[in-house]
């Protein structure tokens, strides 16, 4: 009796050695603060907190949209797949009870009971000072204020402690949106103001380090490059107390890590893996996998039309011919990600954005376009895409030049690092290149003011100037101002084909968002920006 | 001695100057454009333009490395704009992960190198000699990021054996208070021995994958060195004079290797500790080697101007201790200038 217990305890120490694996729990407080803690994995993370920040990265944004709030959000509705999906046209209020649109300018009364999280209340002068802040720092967000016509601190207004209005420059139908943006957040004024220095009066070297908003969540401790933890503010009053108390963000460089720890069970939720990493976790029962089009978004294959031989409509649309798509779609993307070429001839154009070409891969049409362009045995140039998304461009230029050669251009790959691609793309001289681009406002129009207008931002890579190009977007952006959907529609169509008809870049896929998470965690919801949204995630 | 080292010190200011010279020019050469990366996915000429005056690098170059050597006269490196942060302040905190993790994976290496080298010596050609050769050449063979992965894969996702590799600690454990900087010693310090077998734990994959890829040039050379040794005449005489195999091989033979030994060993430890990127990537250590990687390739200038002196300062340090090393094992090798 005594040696079968021994024995018992012997092999119940060593099945417990061996199911308890390194991540041992030894302290009860250590379990439950595994169950009410949402682990999170990544390639990369903040390099700054603040959205306002000079410089702010991608994941910095991440960190914004959760832990500060703006005046207005937007609902929720059933989008691709059944996916929560942000409704572009639905607004709901977050810091403001009530919005009120007027005909030149809009009133917000703010929710009486809104604390920042060092406890003052959030009032109409915080309101103002962040929206100020948001319009004079420069940079992305004075940008992205500028693209909803807010560029001006006289256009916000205290009305009185709990009521702000926003005056209009001009009819914009892109306002309203860009106040649900990640940018116009409402920071702490008096707090960041404390911390500010002459050389830095909107206090961006303070709110670089720690959240400073009233938000849902609250940066608890920061390593830049390893981890974030966040930690739920239970005094939130912008929406439905969130279920998950912490958030741990952990940095891992390698994808094939992150995958593990997902299937080990060790993670929560990854979102950046490789497709190829997705489409085979797909058939792995133990995980949620949700994959969701980029709105607004689209990878293209751009020609500088101010470049020989690309000057010529007759080789783009010869180049436009020669695409591999379908093996785009297979070998690179393995079928993640919608296509946006091969629309039936006889299709009528429809009034969104993106919308697939009516190019399809046709090799003896592409050669005999580009005998007609007078290169009919073709012509040398080079390849270019950035080095800083390789895990999709390389394999795609590599099926890219294998295509074009067959009709005689012969390309030479180029890789630019992602640190150089910006400013290779703003020399515009590049010939042909790769490149996708996403808008947060899911507006055709706002996409072709980017991509396509004679403006020429650094999103229209082709250095594309039309002039009736020109006229149908400002049509379609007064159109939209005052209401006039018949002129919209129209106007709205009318670039897409002159567009597609004059082909200066060639419209590939509509990438996929790709999440993978445990079965137990759910909630998960598509916004705009495209990162994870804590607050409605829950981890049962 | 004092004045010696004070002499070595003294030499060491040129080299330290030329590196500082150099590597502000260097990233000034490289071709990207650090106010165009960080302006952001959406930003326009005018946006890319306030960054560059943010930043100062639309200011003449020489103005720019008067104010880079100013900051640095006062012990600013700059502030990182990948990852937001000091640059002094990242160093500080990341140098000794790389440390812990180097100086482990060293010891490890060395513990089985050594022996390995120097029976491999006595007996060549034998079996032993044979698989000092055989691990020694698979070693260096398999890339350090190769053997880290299939380590994951199998003590990790396979058995299980193994934490999450997800850098120092675990999550659901914070680090012990800052007295070194090495988490194990510091736990041992505070008395925390959950947090120092936390920390253990996370620590033996990447450690044995140092150490198998520097296993070869330690046992090699201490083979080679060994063998160099036992072929001398005063070896043979103390053999002759009939002194046991053991005293010979340990007392004699093994302390006359050691200078070569100590020499390799210096120059793994200083190679190890700033290129060990690839392990830290595997591992997601937060080391300084994949900070300097990761900062060359956004063109974050700071980071890899204090990098690249860190490391300078480190070596000279380094060849300083290994140069005392070398008096005190061999007294007739005297520390000069």
């Amino acid at each position: 009796m005594k040696r079968r217990d021994f024995l018992k305890s012997v092999s119940g120490l060593a099945a417990a050695g061996a199911l308890t694996p390194a991540p041992a729990i030894w302290s009860a407080a250590k379990a439950d603060a595994r169950s009410e803690t949402l682990l999170i994995v990544s390639e990369s993370g903040p390099n700054n907190l603040d959205i306002h920040g000079v410089g702010t990265n991608v994941p910095g944004y991440e960190v914004s949209w959760n832990c500060y709030d703006r005046l207005i959000s937007h609902e929720m509705k059933s989008g691709p797949g059944g996916v929560p999906y942000y409704d572009r046209d639905k607004f709901k209020p977050e810091l403001a009870e009530d919005m009120n649109v007027g005909d030149m300018s809009v009133t917000f009364k703010l929710k009486k009971n809104a604390k920042f999280h060092d406890g003052a209340p959030v009032t109409a002068k915080d309101v103002k000072w962040s929206l100020d802040r948001a319009v004079s720092v420069g940079g992305f967000p004075t940008f992205q204020m500028g693209a909803g016509s807010l560029t001006k601190t006289e256009q916000f207004v205290v009305v009185d402690d709990n009521t702000v209005r926003i005056d209009f420059a001009k009819k914009d139908r892109l306002t309203i949106p860009d106040l649900a943006v990640i940018v116009p957040c409402v920071v702490n004024s008096e707090l960041v103001k404390k911390n500010a220095t002459e050389k830095d009066p909107w206090g961006l070297e303070y709110t670089k380090q720690q959240t400073a908003g009233s938000g849902a969540y609250k940066v608890v401790k920061w390593t830049a490059g390893t981890e974030v933890v966040m930690e739920r503010n239970d005094a939130w009053v912008g929406g439905p107390l969130p279920k998950v108390k912490r958030v741990v963000w952990r940095m891992v460089p390698q994808a094939g890590n992150r995958r593990a720890l997902l299937e080990r069970g060790d993670a929560d939720i990854s979102y950046d893996l490789p497709n190829k990493d997705f489409v085979e976790l797909k058939d792995n029962v133990k995980l949620n996998i949700v994959s969701v089009p980029y709105s607004n978004g689209v990878q293209y294959i751009g020609m500088n039309v101010k470049i020989a031989p690309f000057d010529n409509v007759k080789v783009r649309e010869a180049v436009a011919c020669a695409i591999p798509y379908q093996k785009i779609m297979d070998a690179v993307l393995f079928g993640l990600a919608k296509p946006m070429f091969g629309a039936a001839a006889d299709k009528a154009t429809e009034v969104a954005w993106p919308q697939p070409t009516k190019y399809f891969t046709d090799i003896a049409r592409a050669k005999a376009l580009l005998a007609e362009a007078g290169y009919p045995n073709g012509f040398e140039t080079t390849l270019s895409f950035d080095l800083g998304f390789a895990g999709v461009n390389e394999p795609l230029c590599v099926l890219v030049q294998e295509s074009l050669a067959q009709i005689g251009i012969k390309t030479t790959i180029n890789k630019i690092p992602g640190a150089n691609w910006r400013t290779e793309l703003n020399k515009k001289v590049l010939p042909l290149y790769t490149n996708v681009f996403s808008g947060w406002l899911d507006y055709p129009e706002y996409f072709f003011i980017w991509c396509y207008d004679g403006k020429n931002s650094i999103f229209n890579t082709m250095s594309y100037q039309s002039k009736a190009m020109d006229e149908f977007i400002a049509g379609a952006v007064d159109a939209a101002a005052v209401g006039n959907t018949a002129k919209y529609d129209a106007d709205v169509k009318g670039f897409v084909d002159l567009a597609f008809k004059d082909i200066p870049r060639i419209p590939l896929y509509q990438p996929y968002v790709n999440v993978a998470m445990q079965k137990n965690v759910s909630g998960y919801q598509y916004w705009f920006h495209r990162r994870l949204d804590y607050r409605a995630l829950v981890k049962a | 001695m004092l004045t010696m080292i004070g002499k070595r010190l003294m030499f060491a200011i040129p080299s330290l100057i030329g590196v500082v010279i150099v590597t502000f020019l260097l990233t000034r050469a490289l071709p990207g454009d650090p106010a165009a990366y960080f302006a952001g996915p959406a930003a326009s000429k005018e946006a890319i333009e306030q960054i560059r005056k943010k930043l100062g690098f639309d200011k003449p170059l020489i103005e720019q490395f008067f104010r880079y050597t100013n900051d640095l006269a006062h012990g600013d490196f700059g502030t990182s704009l990948t990852t937001g942060q000091p640059v002094a302040t990242e160093i500080r905190n990341r140098l000794p992960a790389s440390a812990e993790l180097t100086l482990l994976g060293l010891i490890v290496s060395i513990t089985i190198a050594i022996p390995l080298g120097v029976l491999a010596a006595t007996r060549p050609g034998s079996w032993i000699d044979h698989l000092c050769r055989v691990t020694t050449t698979a070693g260096v063979s398999l890339p350090v990021f190769f053997t880290g992965l299939v380590l994951v894969y199998v003590f990790y996702f396979r058995l299980g054996w193994s934490p999450a590799p997800l850098g120092r600690l675990d999550v659901f454990y914070s680090a012990p208070a800052h007295v070194s900087g090495l988490y194990l010693i510091d736990a041992l310090i505070a008395r925390d021995f959950e947090t120092f077998r936390s920390a253990l734990s996370q620590l033996i994959l990447p450690a044995a994958t140092l150490a198998i890829f520097s296993l070869a040039p330690i046992a090699r050379m201490t083979r080679a060195s060994m063998l160099a040794v036992l072929a001398s005449d005063f070896v043979r005489t103390a053999r002759a004079s009939g002194l046991s195999p053991s005293t010979v091989i340990v007392t004699y033979a093994f302390r006359n290797a050691m200078l070569p030994v100590i020499t390799t060993l210096s120059m793994v430890f200083s190679f190890l500790l700033g290129a060990n990127v690839l392990v830290e990537k595997v591992f997601a250590w937060p080391g300084i080697g994949s900070y300097a990687v990761e900062a060359l390739i956004s063109s974050d200038f700071a980071p890899v101007q204090g990098f690249v002196l860190t490391m300078a300062v480190m070596y000279v340090l380094l060849n300083l201790f290994i140069d005392i090393l070398y008096g005190v094992i061999d007294p007739r090798v005297r520390l000069e200038g």
